[in-house]
């Protein structure tokens, strides 16, 4: 598409203002988080004074101090269950959307037009609307402040079924599944050795955000775990917001860091299959 | 004879379980059951539902809490605000993000660094959204914070302003944070829409002489329709259940500025006098407006789609005639 005509490379004003929009939108994701971190290591006289600054300051352990001190803030507790649940939840949601999506790509069976006529009208089921009565029956059936109630239901994740179902139909060839037949191979044992493996990109990415999605959770941790060692992080950054640390501005902002550094990590190490898993997930046909 | 054939049909039932099973205990059953709890009158924390009664066994109307919950004055001020706060996020996300999308698949300005920005314009909608609402308490903190102090240096304001207790700012900043959040990613979802619309029309409409601007109205707007709207109904379904920005940020206050219809329910609850039943009446006319909201959409994206379908089986057919009466033509040229 490029043609040939531009022979002299000209100043385009455009250009710069399309940059400086740019590196001014780069500034306001990044400038909140800066401020975060430089100020965790900051004292509270310190910030009081100068609320602004980019220049770390000697209180990161101080200020660490004050906040584990309260009782309420456990950072590795918090990360230790936020682990458990994302990481449950993700394996299930992979796995059994997976093998969902296996059920409805191989086999020609009578309800597999109706059923995934079934998985695209709960693609969006909004979570509203199941919470008043998943917490009754959660607690009538006593499994209240327990981790399963927040990692079962990723069994039944409708949007990634549609995933899997849309990148194994070019991806998994059925002569494939037949000559595993031919080789005495069971079915679960295919999906298993075969399909599994060849899914593993998709499995990546979905996995990711599965993740993600499972750790940012606030709202049912919230209304299920009502004991301090069952906390996951974000609902410990919700208690930051408490009286307890009404003056503690040091301690608060060291721990909203210490809730986003794993984020920070796994963004900056995944961020690839990331953006490349939110751009193919959004192109439904 | 007749050899007889494995059928493995049953393995599609098998394998499908799980995902049935899970789904009528965990999303199903809850929904029923939320239903049902909307016509009893379950409430206090202690109470459990087989200790509830239906309304009517009580003297009391059937629908008797959803009325109550639908003439509720915080209700209609959540809705109000959860649809402000909502649209005022909304329309500059989908405009900055459709503006740096065309930008960064221009071919003629090929943007340097485009894979750094994108990182960093996804950047905050990966990170814990109730971790970003105390971020952004502390930062508006008053009468010493970041933004205060910011604002005062560059000559904005003279004395430092009290955003918390300020209804306007409060709502505004939730929406700014909502929009903060998820620019990138719409950013991110319709370039991929872009990069999908046939480069072949741009080519064409460069030798037509088309300016980038006629470009971006005539071919990318048109063509990224379906994503647009994509975009729309999920945006909706997810703003229409905001919860936990507004939830941490100012929890609803002040004047119950920023209580979203989510909090609401969240409120109505797990907090003051647990009327689960009152919860569960807001959680179904809920689901209704959703549903009603993105059924909308979906017909009109369904519609399209057909119209579209039939406009090319049309013009199918139309070629189709033109090769049978030229095929007619030629057999009598040839007969003659």
């Amino acid at each position: 598409m490029d043609t040939e005509i531009k022979v002299f490379p000209r100043f385009q004003p455009f250009k710069v203002i399309i940059y400086i929009v740019c590196i001014t939108l780069a500034a306001l994701s990044l400038f909140p988080f800066i401020i975060m971190i430089v100020n965790s290591t900051r004292s509270t006289p310190e910030i009081q004074g100068t609320a602004v600054s980019l220049i770390p300051s000697t209180h990161l352990a101080r200020n660490y101090e004050i906040l584990t001190s309260k009782d309420i803030f456990d950072p590795i507790r918090g990360f230790v269950n936020s682990i458990i649940i994302s990481t449950g939840a993700t394996l299930c949601s992979v796995y059994f959307s997976t093998l969902t999506a296996y059920a409805l790509v191989v086999y020609e069976w009578k309800a597999r037009r109706a059923f995934f006529t079934f998985i695209m009208a709960i693609l969006m089921v909004p979570g509203v609307v199941v919470s008043i009565g998943f917490y009754k029956m959660v607690y009538a059936v006593g499994l209240a402040n327990n981790f399963l109630p927040l990692i079962i239901p990723g069994i039944a994740a409708p949007a990634m079924v549609f995933f899997m179902r849309q990148y194994m139909i070019p991806a998994l060839p059925l002569e494939i599944v037949q000559s595993a037949r031919i080789d005495g191979a069971r079915e679960f044992y295919t999906f298993n050795k075969i399909a599994l493996p060849i899914m593993k990109p998709a499995i990546a990415t979905q996995g990711i955000m599965a993740f993600v999605g499972n750790w940012n959770n606030l709202f049912m941790p919230l209304i299920l775990l009502t004991q301090k060692k069952m906390y996951t992080m974000p609902i410990m950054v919700s208690l930051l917001k408490g009286d307890i640390y009404k003056v503690e501005y040091g301690s608060v902002y060291l721990g909203l860091t210490l809730t986003v550094l794993p984020l920070f990590v796994v963004y900056f190490l995944l961020s690839k299959y990331i953006i490349a898993g939110i751009a193919v997930g959004s192109v439904k046909g | 004879m007749k050899r007889k054939r494995v059928s493995y049909a049953k393995y599609g039932y098998l394998f499908s379980i799980p995902f049935v099973v899970t789904f009528l205990i965990c999303t199903l059953y809850p929904i029923i059951f939320t239903g049902v709890i909307g016509f009893t009158n379950l409430k206090g924390s202690t109470m459990a539902f087989s200790d509830a009664k239906f309304l009517p066994s009580l003297g009391q109307g059937l629908w008797d809490n959803f009325t109550e919950t639908l003439t509720a004055p915080t209700f209609h001020t959540a809705l109000v605000n959860t649809i402000k706060m909502w649209v005022v996020n909304f329309i500059p996300q989908i405009s900055l993000a459709l503006i740096l999308s065309a930008w960064f698949t221009n071919n003629h300005k090929k943007i340097k660094a485009q894979g750094f920005f994108k990182v960093v314009f996804y950047l905050p909608n990966i990170i814990t959204a109730a971790t970003i609402g105390i971020l952004f308490a502390n930062l508006f903190a008053y009468p010493k914070g970041p933004i205060n102090d910011i604002l005062i240096q560059l000559g904005f304001i003279d004395n430092p302003y009290n955003f918390a207790v300020s209804a306007s700012a409060s709502q505004n900043n939730v929406s700014f944070m909502q929009f903060w959040t998820w620019y990138g990613n719409t950013m991110i979802v319709l370039i991929a829409g872009i990069l999908g619309i046939n480069p072949e029309m741009y080519e064409a409409a460069e030798i037509d002489g088309a300016s980038g601007n006629q470009q971006f109205f005539y071919i990318t707007i048109p063509n990224l329709k379906t994503m647009l709207l994509y975009t729309l109904v999920t945006s909706l379904i997810g703003g229409m259940q905001m919860f936990d920005i507004p939830r941490v940020f100012q929890n609803g206050q002040p004047q119950n500025a920023t209580l979203t219809a989510s909090l609401y329910i969240y409120t109505q609850a797990f907090s003051g006098s647990y009327q689960y039943n009152k919860a569960a009446a807001a959680s179904l006319v809920m689901f209704v407006i959703i549903s009603i909201l993105s059924a909308v959409v979906f017909i009109v994206l369904k519609d399209k789609d057909e119209a579209k379908l039939h406009k090319i089986i049309k013009q199918q057919e139309r070629e189709y005639k033109k090769k049978v009466k030229l095929a007619k033509q030629q057999l009598l040229k040839e007969g003659r």
